[in-house]
């Protein structure tokens, strides 16, 4: 096990069992400790009234900045509906072999698309949301394997095809690039 | 992912450039920005990318500028144009010069990945497409030229030489000897091979009908012309023309011939309209055209302009050394055409192909092989599954005396020294064959 965590920013209200599940499940998949912490930015700066949605390109630079030395890497938390420039939503981003990364419970919902709730199915998209954000700080790019964590998601639906661990590719490069 | 997908995405807005970076570096992508379509360019000068994805409204030169510039330098540039204020006319303009497609900012996450994942199977269908067209290419280059003699080394390397120029070009020699493979050859390694090669058999045509097959006719021009028909050199445009048997064409047609050739212009049968075409002229023959000139039989000036390169194909008998590999060659297109298990040929036929003369050239042993696959057991071909004994000049005989010695010794062996069917054969009386037993002291084979 690497002993430098992982840590976990929760920026807004989250269930506390919510994000001890998926803590445990990024320590079952990095093989690391997981630390939680709670952060408190002022959203309003990141929302873009036109587009009615927060800037994600600068809520990654701010979870960035706000990483802590000996975190190996950082991951922010939010449940507000992401944007970037370019593209009409995200569910997270990340630096490729950088630091830290976000990630968005909003558009995870059942509810967002007018089915009803199921917190059971929003924590496991949550959780392969986490994780395929931190391999992409982990050095992983977008995997061509239908079920590997690591396969690019547009849609919820296409986040539950896949599973939650990484292929073996995907492991293999991991453990070649620990970063 | 077999090749790294390379993009290069053209926007002055910062934002727009760092999140489409980060988007396509997530994918595994080769990602480069540029600010503005001047730098874009410099780029490009000295980088090739896969996908340029450019926003159309920028300050200085727009995308739909550079688009055309990429256009103009690389016909077949993947060019994707986003902009912000979708219009359908400024769609239209960029899909009419060349853009891929177009998309307005912000574009779904969906879509970005299908236009990307659209766009990359273009390139690699283009990149499918090249290959095969090249193994394709080379196919008919292998298949072409059989032979490793210095003869026909010579002329490999004169059909190399003469490939990548746009010369006129006559290849000379005797029939069967592959002419029209050397043509096809030239045109295959050719710039103009992505182009048809079209082969026209001047001697199998009259005049009247050689010159609607080579300029083409309008309807009605001549009884039985009841729709426009293309000549052949309208159908070689940017191709290769071939004329086999270019000394049979009568002095009409080699006036007309030539202003074709200088021109590259010409007006079909019945019609009004002059037709210009790009081609490259190969032709053949098997006579000697100099000595034609010099009788008065063939323009001077038409032979200048068609023999500016001339190839000479040596007969067969002067490249024996390629007889094994040309009957191994033929053996497997007969046997793989006919469906048959590959054979192979016995040591003693071999050598008595070897020995031959082959005045039909490799026409004649090529029909030799094809017919011993048909006859033969299926195993092994054998001198038995040769016509060999129906022709008539081989090598061995030095002098008409040998040959008559060789070929009577042939016809008896064949008939089991049986004295009337052979002389039956050779349509001489007993006597006159006994005569020529005695004379060359002629025994059958388990008597000597």
């Amino acid at each position: 096990m690497n002993l430098q965590p992982v840590t976990l920013i929760s920026f807004g209200y989250f269930e506390k069992d919510f994000l001890e599940q998926t803590a445990e499940a990024v320590r079952h998949e990095f093989n690391c400790p997981v630390n939680l912490r709670e952060g408190h930015i002022d959203l309003s700066d990141y929302y873009d009234p036109a587009r009615r949605q927060y800037n994600g390109n600068l809520l990654l630079k701010q979870v960035d900045s706000m990483s802590l030395p000996d975190s190996r890497k950082t991951l922010g938390l939010f449940n507000v509906d992401l944007f970037i420039p370019i593209l009409t939503f995200i569910f997270g981003q990340a630096f490729l072999n950088g630091r830290c990364g976000i990630a968005s419970l909003y558009r995870l919902s059942n509810e967002r698309y007018g089915m009803a709730n199921d917190d059971k199915l929003m924590l496991e998209r949550l959780k392969k949301e986490v994780i395929h954000e931190l391999g992409h700080t982990f050095g992983l790019i977008h995997c061509l394997d239908s079920a590997c964590v690591m396969r690019s998601s547009t849609y919820v639906e296409e986040i539950d095809q896949k599973n939650i661990h990484l292929c073996s590719d995907c492991r293999n490069q991991l453990a070649g690039n620990p970063a | 992912m077999a090749k790294k997908i390379s993009i290069l995405i053209v926007d002055d807005e910062e934002s727009v450039r760092e999140s489409l970076y980060s988007w396509f570096i997530e994918d595994g992508y080769r990602v480069e920005c540029a600010e503005n379509a001047k730098k874009a360019l410099t780029i490009l000068e000295s980088d090739q990318f896969d996908i340029v994805l450019a926003d159309i409204k920028m300050p200085g030169m727009d995308g739909l500028e550079m688009l055309r510039r990429i256009k103009a330098h690389k016909q077949d540039s993947i060019v994707i144009v986003m902009t912000a204020f979708a219009t359908v006319d400024t769609a239209v303009k960029a899909l009419k010069d060349g853009a891929y497609d177009y998309v307005t900012k912000p574009f779904d996450p969906d879509d970005l990945t299908h236009l990307i994942r659209n766009a990359t199977m273009q390139i690699s269908l283009s990149e499918e497409n090249e290959s095969l067209k090249s193994k394709v290419v080379s196919l008919e280059h292998v298949e072409d030229l059989i032979g490793t003699s210095d003869a026909m080394k010579h002329v490999l390397k004169e059909v190399e030489s003469v490939a990548q120029t746009n010369s006129s070009v006559i290849i000379t020699g005797e029939s069967g000897t592959g002419k029209e493979l050397v043509a096809r050859a030239i045109h295959a390694n050719s710039p103009r091979k992505f182009f048809p090669f079209v082969s026209v058999h001047c001697g199998a045509l009259t005049e009247s009908l050689l010159e609607s097959e080579l300029f083409g006719h309008e309807k009605g021009a001549f009884t039985g012309a009841m729709y426009n028909r293309k000549g052949r050199f309208e159908m070689a445009d940017s191709g290769s023309i071939f004329l086999d048997e270019i000394a049979t064409i009568s002095t009409k047609m080699q006036v007309e011939l030539l202003r074709v050739l200088e021109t590259k212009s010409f007006i079909r049968v019945g019609g009004n309209k002059e037709i210009t075409s790009d081609f490259r002229v190969i032709c053949a023959t098997n006579k000697d055209l100099k000595s034609m000139v010099e009788s008065g039989l063939f323009r001077e000036d038409l032979f200048y302009r068609l023999n500016v390169v001339n190839i000479h194909i040596p007969p067969l008998r002067n490249r024996k050394a390629d007889i094994p590999l040309l009957v191994d060659y033929f053996i497997k297109k007969y046997c793989l055409s006919m469906n048959r298990q590959q054979v192979s040929i016995d040591q003693g036929a071999l050598k008595r192909l070897q020995d031959f003369n082959f005045p039909g050239n490799i026409r004649e042993l090529e029909n030799m092989i094809e017919r011993a696959i048909v006859i033969g057991d299926g195993k092994k071909i054998g001198l038995k599954d040769l016509p060999l004994e129906k022709s008539v000049v081989s090598s061995s005989a030095e002098s008409l005396d040998d040959f008559e010695k060789t070929f009577i010794m042939q016809i008896l062996t064949k008939y089991n020294w049986n004295i009337s069917r052979t002389a039956k054969a050779l349509q001489v009386d007993r006597v006159t064959l006994y005569n020529k037993i005695k004379k060359y002291d002629l025994k059958p084979a388990d008597q000597q």
